[in-house]
């Protein structure tokens, strides 16, 4: 069955829940971000289809659509994998050993940074900062977190999630280590 | 500091829960303040607690709050800054997910002080889970009476709203944090006029960090007196330090503003993972490092600003003796480049030339030219940005060339490619 996508459809499957959010704002104008999100969490990307159907829904022009897409990084403008990893190379982490994990997940995944893996399951990317600096070095993996990493963590987490993409046809993702059982052993406001 | 308050409830399974935050105390500051002061007087006490902004700048919050103007007749705004984007922070992160309701409190109790009727939190895209543990909290709020439409029997109605950030560290810079809500390309606007006076939507609005208003939650629940007493008198009242980079022992730690530096990578952050500290960045990215030298340096904004150095975030990053700064410099000057908005010529041009050259120097194809060629684009960059971003970045790249010249200099010379930054700790 081939998926139905056309500014029509797009209109007609995100005017409801455009049209609520509008209503957190005093312009149209600033309805624009969420709505990208929102086609973004449907489509998986945006792309000029989906400026013209926010551009047509907020009743905006269609560059105030573009010029936000092509601003802002988390928008992507591609398909991409079903488990985007982001590796955070910024100072902190980057002192603590992330680039030798950026080498160690390009090889295990066979792709360079910014590539989708052939099976279409991993994009890798790197991120700044993403406030996991006393637990560095650390990654996401779509929305989780995944801190204190090391090579062996990787490859535990890589085979979990190959696993389980292999076997279900929706996103869904495994148990990642939950981060506040990890930050309760950190050295929150511990005198010495 | 005989007790946690920032983090009393951190680790405490049910910290997000309204009914645990409403038995631990929480709401009660909030109630007080409807019942029994103005809005001006809830300025007034503010002022009193001399409560200075826990972003970065240090501006007194009181005061930034008593410059919205009075019965204008227009609309006003508060917005929550919780873009926490500099390198080394995390503080606001756990806040937001492990006490959201305070967080809650502190804006209700400002947007009353401003007669604010519709505030938004901002918080970045990345940030998930506090996007979900605030979110949780408002709707929570709401269905206890704590927001709404004429909360307590007053005439004070107020609705939250999460602004989802999307990616683009200049949204911190508060202009460009109100131009992105508006639905523009976060780019910084020219101050004057303040936000205090024309901000969102042209109204009057105050933007406040995520950890000034868990203060503000914490003064109207335990008093000015409680608040003053903690720290020094120009910077009281508690204060959460993230230690992360090469220390032993890194977290969040909670303690009074003036603790000297060494005392926290040392005694609280363990020490150096290797050897010995080269050196500290006392205030996140944007802080010029202090040499291991200069680790007696009080933290506080005047002691730091003596030593060509700033508060900051309060997120120290120490690097011990495996470190390179040439390399450290590089991921500086790529991240800052990475984040300019693109709007200013000595903030855009000049930080993309500064990751060029400092990426030769680091792979052994210096040029003779090149540290003088970073010293006039630093020189350029730090009096000629529009912004505190082109500004923050030169002077934290400058100080890596102040202190670390030698470095430098021994790459360009031995042509020699530094390897250190790339092993595990």
């Amino acid at each position: 069955m081939t998926v139905r996508y056309s500014k029509e459809s797009i209109i007609a499957d995100l005017e409801s829940p455009i049209a609520d959010i509008r209503k957190c704002y005093a312009t149209q104008r600033s309805a624009i971000m969420p709505a990208l999100y929102l086609a973004q969490e449907k489509y998986g990307f945006i792309d000029e289809t989906a400026y013209q159907a926010i551009s047509q829904i907020l009743d905006v022009p269609e560059i105030w659509v573009f010029e936000l897409a092509s601003f802002y990084t988390l928008y992507n403008h591609k398909k991409i994998g079903k488990y985007h990893i982001q590796l955070c190379t910024n100072v902190p982490c980057m002192l603590c050993g992330a680039y030798d994990l950026m080498d160690h997940l390009q090889t295990r995944l066979g792709i360079q940074k910014g590539e989708t893996s052939q099976d279409g399951l991993f994009t890798l990317t790197t991120v700044e900062c993403i406030g996991s600096c006393d637990v560095a070095p650390a990654m996401m993996v779509n929305q989780t977190y995944h801190p204190n990493l090391s090579k062996e963590r990787v490859d535990e987490l890589l085979d979990q999630l190959t696993k389980a993409g292999a076997e279900s046809s929706t996103i869904e993702e495994p148990s990642a280590i939950e981060e506040s059982s990890v930050r309760k052993s950190s050295s929150i406001g511990i005198k010495p | 500091m005989s007790e946690l308050v920032l983090l009393k409830h951190i680790n405490h399974p049910d910290s997000t829960n309204i009914e645990y935050y409403e038995k631990t105390g929480g709401y009660q500051g909030l109630k007080k303040v409807l019942k029994d002061y103005s809005p001006d007087e809830v300025i007034d006490i503010v002022k009193a607690s001399n409560l200075r902004g826990r972003g970065g700048a240090g501006f007194p919050t009181g005061m930034k709050w008593s410059f919205v103007p009075k019965d204008d007749g227009k609309a006003h705004y508060l917005c929550c800054n919780a873009d926490e984007g500099e390198p080394g922070t995390f503080k606001d992160r756990l806040l937001m997910e492990r006490d959201p309701h305070r967080v809650i409190e502190g804006m209700i109790i400002a947007a009353y002080a401003i007669k604010a009727q519709v505030a938004y939190i901002y918080i970045r895209g990345e940030y998930s889970l506090s996007i979900e543990k605030i979110t949780q909290a408002i709707q929570a709020a709401y269905t206890r009476g704590y927001l709404g439409q004429k909360l307590a029997d007053t005439d004070f109605s107020l609705d939250i709203y999460v602004h989802k950030g999307a990616g683009a560290y200049i949204c911190g810079e508060e202009t460009a944090l109100l131009e992105s809500i508006e639905g523009r390309r976060g780019q910084p606007k020219l101050k004057p006029p303040f936000p205090a006076v024309s901000g969102l939507y042209d109204c009057p609005t105050v933007i406040n960090n995520v950890e000034t208003f868990v203060c503000v939650a914490h003064i109207f629940a335990k008093g000015v007196d409680w608040f003053t007493s903690i720290g020094p008198k120009d910077a009281p009242g508690p204060r959460l330090f993230g230690l992360s980079g090469q220390l032993k022992s890194p977290g969040i730690y909670e303690l009074p503003m003036g603790i000297p530096l060494s005392e926290l990578v040392y005694n609280y952050g363990g020490g150096p993972v290797t050897g010995e500290f080269k050196a500290v960045i006392p205030g996140g990215l944007s802080a010029p490092m202090i040499p291991a030298s200069g680790l007696d340096v009080k933290m506080n904004f005047s002691d730091l600003a003596e030593v060509s150095s700033m508060m900051g975030s309060a997120a120290v990053i120490a690097l011990d003796e495996t470190a390179s700064i040439p390399v450290v410099a590089r991921r500086i000057a790529e991240f800052f480049s990475h984040e300019s908005c693109g709007k200013c010529t000595p903030c855009r041009e000049g930080l993309h030339w500064a990751t060029k050259i400092l990426n030769r120097i680091e792979h052994g194809h210096g040029h003779p030219g090149d540290i003088a060629q970073l010293e006039v684009l630093y020189r350029n960059m730090f009096g000629n940005s529009f912004c505190a971003l082109g500004v923050g970045a030169a002077w934290a790249l400058g100080a890596t060339l102040k202190h670390f010249r030698h470095e430098y200099d021994a790459l360009l010379t031995q042509q020699s490619i530094p390897v250190s930054n790339r092993s595990s700790k």
